[in-house]
């Protein structure tokens, strides 16, 4: 449902798109997300193994459940995140992985035989007779479990591959990011500041909180103003910055026109780019975590975080009754936000018993969400406090679960974050790539002060090391909220509880691994599959590996975190190509004898990017060896002219030319007399062939 | 990676072309024996840690450099033109 007093959309650029074949209307500025979420859309997808009914779960790249298709025909885009997907006039999408509908999908019988499916089933179930399993078992598999396919069709879109250079790069531009691009970028350094998001500001934009005195929102947009007019800044936004690499180089991926109605033509879908950086600023904020319970994946179920972004963001109230659920005292603030509102909040259920909150709506404390109802979107919430149960009604569960650090890219050279019980997440370990630095809540600083107060501390000392004075910007004021939080990952209990959405990957999964003894976290990951879906894993794997690390008896940083590798986010194998594809990967060449030998009707060997004339076929043979016959003899007998233009040619000059090729060649080069040619032979130092060719003598010094 | 170009400056790796060990610069007396030309030929270090190797700039300069770097940071400690270091060792 859109709320008027909400939102940064422009209201005054109505859009139509069509989801599934129905049409619906959103504004500039909405994802696909937030404008189904307008409509009161929440089914949108179908869960990978299950085909349990899914909905939208949280509002940015990580999201695990609302994967649709873009578009149709050559240009069809599958396994599209909802949730960063613009939508524009004429824009459509259709749900996948379900058959014949996302309502009726016949295989959500794969749900009912949920106990046969668990972890590692196929490696027990399938294992007899050996040959079934890749003609027999996989193909089934696979069409069962699916995500979206391609046309089947060549991608007739344009990619491209580019290069940047600046001195500093600055990640991602939320408070952190933002704030230590500026102060950079007032010491005349070239700064690059890049971002996945579409609009700069990062959760400034979700927030109801001032800065400076000046709505969050409206601040980040003056300092996204005044960096745009600065010449020695570049901002790129909807680019992800996938990965760090050897000696300041970073992948990114840019979305030039998936937000486009009239992509192709001279503007590429996506561009990947090559970024090299005397230094980084890693501003990657955090993503909020799930918590498990049972049921906890219907429509309607989603992050705490989400919910605030959908609300100030895109003016949309995700439910008209809605319970928050949380272990921590940023999940309240959906509470107080939805209520400020004008949204029903049903309940508040903090897990935590001395949790120091107060407002006009029922509070539960010491209380957890033990099951929810609804088949196609949640209905009900079933909480229990103190031993007593409730049933709430309600269309909309906000979660959160706590908050991790975005540590993925200071992992990228095998680097390994560090345990941090404060804040009871996973924090970068300082030097783990070499020239980037970490601020705000990337680095565990919690609040937006303490995001700002970072970004100040690294500017100065990035700017420094770069031989520029220290800027002297004042902080801007914000606010300074405590973050207080108490581990907890699953609510106990038997039914099954969900921790990766997209590959159904579920608490039981995870206990099971390691009753069958895969202890280790990689090799947990590998038996159940948690993180091992286009999502990676961003709001489970924390969470996964500190339920491991229970049922082991291990400690959480004893039990570690699996490998985080590039790309941080997908990207197409088509972006990496670029340009490269076609005749953009094999040019071919022509001699300037082309046409002829094609008149006559020569057939064309490829050598290397060269085409030449195999052989010239003569009227009444019929096969190559015919042709091949006459044209020997006719060398043998007579003479014959070879075209070897194709062939490179090197001018050796020099009192010493003979004698280089003395060397260089197991023939004498040096007894050929001017004006003639001869034939030589290359070895390399152990004896192996290398080359061959044919030198002319020019003159007593030129070969 | 990158690779200082003492002709061109810092440049990515892509424009260079890598040919192998730097040892190719001390090719032993054609009459030093089986042994050392067993060795020089077949024999290679595999050092974890720093290590000399000859890159061509292809796309670039065109000259052919010694570049020293460890093959366990990634790190890239320096290059010098092939010429001038054979030079030196004359």
């Amino acid at each position: 449902m859109r709320l008027s007093d909400y939102g940064q959309i422009d209201r005054g650029n109505a859009v139509s798109f069509r989801f599934d074949g129905k049409t619906y209307g959103g504004f500039q500025g909405d994802t696909l997300a937030s404008a189904l979420l307008a409509n009161d859309v929440r089914l949108v997808a179908r869960s990978f193994k299950y085909h349990r009914p899914r909905g939208i779960l949280s509002a940015g790249s990580e999201e695990p459940n609302a994967i649709v298709t873009v578009g149709s025909g050559v240009h069809q885009d599958p396994n599209v995140r909802a949730t960063v997907q613009e939508i524009y006039n004429g824009f459509e999408a259709n749900s996948q992985n379900r058959w014949p509908s996302l309502k009726y999908d016949l295989l959500s019988v794969n749900d009912l035989m949920a106990p046969f499916l668990s972890a590692g089933f196929y490696y027990k179930t399938f294992m007899w007779p050996r040959a079934f399993w890749e003609k027999l078992y996989e193909p089934v598999i696979r069409r069962a479990a699916g995500l979206g396919a391609l046309s089947g069709n060549p991608n007739e879109d344009t990619y491209e591959r580019a290069f940047a250079h600046c001195d500093v790069l600055v990640i991602g531009a939320g408070p952190a990011g933002l704030w230590a691009a500026y102060q950079l970028a007032q010491t005349g350094l070239d700064v690059i500041l890049a971002d996945e998001d579409f609009r700069m500001g990062g959760r400034l934009n979700s927030e109801a909180d001032q800065i400076g005195g000046k709505p969050a929102a409206d601040w980040a947009a003056e300092i996204v103003a005044k960096l745009d007019q600065m010449d020695n800044v570049r901002l790129m936004t909807r680019t992800t910055v996938t990965g760090a690499y050897d000696g300041g180089t970073y992948g990114a991926v840019e979305r030039v026109s998936h937000h486009m109605n009239d992509r192709g033509g001279d503007c590429p879908l996506e561009t990947f780019w090559r970024i090299h950086a005397k230094r980084a600023v890693l501003a990657a904020g955090a993503l909020e975590r799930t918590i498990g319970y049972a049921n906890n994946d219907r429509p309607g179920i989603m992050q705490a975080g989400a919910v605030r972004s959908y609300l100030h963001r895109y003016g949309v109230a995700t439910g008209k009754r809605v319970v928050v659920f949380g272990n921590n005292d940023n999940a309240f603030r959906t509470a107080h936000d939805l209520s400020a509102a004008g949204v029903e909040v049903a309940a508040y259920v903090d897990a935590r018993a001395d949790a120091a909150i107060e407002g006009n709506f029922p509070i539960y404390r010491g209380a957890h969400v033990t099951d929810t109802k609804g088949r196609l979107g949640l209905s009900s919430v079933q909480i229990t406090d103190g031993g007593r149960n409730h049933s709430i009604a309600a269309d909309c569960l906000a979660v959160s679960g706590g908050w991790n650090p975005t540590v993925h890219m200071t992992c990228h050279m095998n680097g390994r974050p560090t345990w941090n019980e404060t804040i009871v997440s996973f924090v970068p370990t300082a030097g783990s790539i070499p020239g980037m630095s970490v601020v705000g809540s990337a680095a565990g600083h919690m609040s937006t002060a303490a995001c700002f107060e970072s970004a100040q501390y690294i500017a100065a000392r990035v700017a420094g090391d770069l031989g520029k004075a220290t800027p002297s910007d004042p902080l801007p004021t914000a606010e300074n909220a405590a973050y207080a939080i108490e581990p907890l990952w699953a609510v106990p209990g038997k039914a099954r509880a969900w921790l990766d959405y997209q590959n159904d990957v579920t608490v039981k999964d995870i206990k099971q691994a390691a009753q069958e003894n895969f202890r280790s976290v990689e090799h947990m990951k590998r038996y159940t599959t948690q993180g091992m879906a286009t999502d990676q894993g961003k709001n489970s794997n924390v969470a996964a590996l500190a339920l491991l690390a229970d049922t082991t008896g291990r400690g959480i940083p004893e039990t570690g975190t699996t490998t985080f590798r590039p790309p941080y986010s997908p990207v197409a194998i088509a972006a990496m190509g670029g340009e490269a594809r076609g005749m953009g990967f094999a040019p071919e060449r022509f001699t300037t004898a082309h046409a002829v030998a094609k008149e006559m009707a020569a057939p064309m060997i490829e050598a290397g990017l060269w085409y030449r004339p195999s052989y010239f076929p003569e009227h009444g043979e019929t096969s190559w060896r015919q042709s091949c016959d006459r044209e020997v003899l006719m060398v043998r007998e007579n003479v014959g002219v070879c075209d070897v233009s194709t062939l490179g040619k090197i001018d050796i000059q020099g009192k010493d030319a003979a004698k280089l090729l003395d060397f260089i060649y197991t023939n004498m080069f040096s007894t050929l007399n001017i004006g003639r040619v001869r034939y030589g032979l290359m070895l390399r130092e152990d004896g192996h062939v290398m080359d061959d060719g044919t030198t002319a003598r020019l003159g007593e010094t030129t070969m | 990676m990158r690779i200082p170009c003492p002709i061109c400056g810092e440049r990515d790796r892509r424009e260079f072309y890598y040919q192998g060990d730097a040892l190719a610069l001390n090719r032993p007396d054609p009459d030093a024996g089986d042994a050392v030309w067993n060795d020089y030929i077949h024999n290679r270090d595999n050092p974890a840690g720093v290590t000399s190797d000859l890159w061509h700039h292809e796309a670039g300069c065109s000259n052919w450099l010694v570049v020293t770097r460890n093959t366990v940071t990634h790190e890239v400690l320096g290059a010098e033109l092939a010429s001038k270091v054979k030079g030196e060792q004359r």
